[in-house]
């Protein structure tokens, strides 16, 4: 049977603290990719009873996404956008989210961006990850970025990190390892990226600030 | 002497671009911040390090 929105209320509420809650449930990010990378995060922070998220990717799902992204067989040829909301909806039926199937680019970015208190960098491209935090800090200061960067391959689980690296912008991965080199990206890896990554929105939202 | 990524390198005049070229960075990659602020892009050709500057080089690699 559903739970009501006051059963479900209620039991973030005896899990995390009314006062903590009423902060996650305030605060609406955005999420930039919604490949392994974003997908995942977005399960997270909505199990978590985020107040929005903003979902951003152009593409569809493929069959080569399966191994690591948080779709199903029968979503093959959705668009990320609204396979993830579906999937979101299954999760957690009191989320709001607002989805944007479009490309982000230095021109829609600040448009797109405009309601986020803090943005998730979980692109697959080297540059469109620089484009978008070079963005962010130079032209939103007042927005918190959580980017990502290293977490192809089986290297150990514990060299993924999250590091602060200015005020406003926190960097999570090992920072070296470039999925296009040997066998690419492993679900396991790249969850526990997505987990730093997901992890610092929360303590950012409790206002812990450091890593 | 300029601190970047936390060791003393020998590029006191030399522009962001420079270094970034010099050392081998894809530009289009990276994030560099400059004393705790980020050095806007259409800057880094402008924007020359001094000793005793901070710096900080974040290139990202792909994967998502």
């Amino acid at each position: 049977m559903m739970p009501s929105k006051d059963e479900w209320i209620k039991a973030l509420n005896d899990r995390h603290g009314e006062d903590l809650q009423s902060k996650i449930s305030s605060t609406t990010v955005g999420i930039c990719g919604l490949g392994g990378l974003g997908s995942n995060i977005a399960i997270a922070l909505a199990r978590a009873g985020i107040g929005k998220l903003i979902l951003i990717d152009f593409d569809k799902v493929d069959i080569t996404n399966l191994h690591r992204q948080q779709y199903k067989a029968s979503q093959v040829g959705m668009y990320k956008t609204e396979a993830l909301r579906e999937n979101l909806a299954e999760i957690n039926p009191y989320l709001e989210t607002e989805i944007q199937t479009v490309c982000v680019i230095e021109e829609n970015a600040k448009e797109l961006l405009k309601d986020c208190d803090i943005i998730c960098e979980a692109f697959d491209n080297a540059e469109c990850k620089a484009m978008l935090t070079n963005l962010v800090l130079e032209e939103m200061p007042e927005k918190y970025i959580v980017a990502a960067s290293g977490m192809a391959g089986m290297g150990s689980a514990n060299s993924i990190h999250t590091r602060k690296v200015t005020k406003r912008f926190y960097l999570c991965g090992d920072e070296i390892s470039d999925a296009s080199d040997g066998i690419g990206l492993v679900s396991s890896r790249v969850m526990l990226c997505a987990a730093h990554q997901a992890h610092m929105v929360l303590r950012l939202i409790a206002n812990e600030f450091e890593v | 002497m300029v601190k970047i990524n936390g060791e003393y390198v020998d590029v006191s005049g030399k522009t962001v671009l420079d270094y970034l070229t010099l050392a081998g960075y894809d530009s289009k990659r990276v994030a560099v911040e400059l004393n705790g602020d980020i050095v806007p892009k259409s800057q880094y050709s402008e924007i020359v390090f001094k000793d005793d500057d901070n710096v900080e080089v974040v290139s990202f690699v792909g994967g998502g």
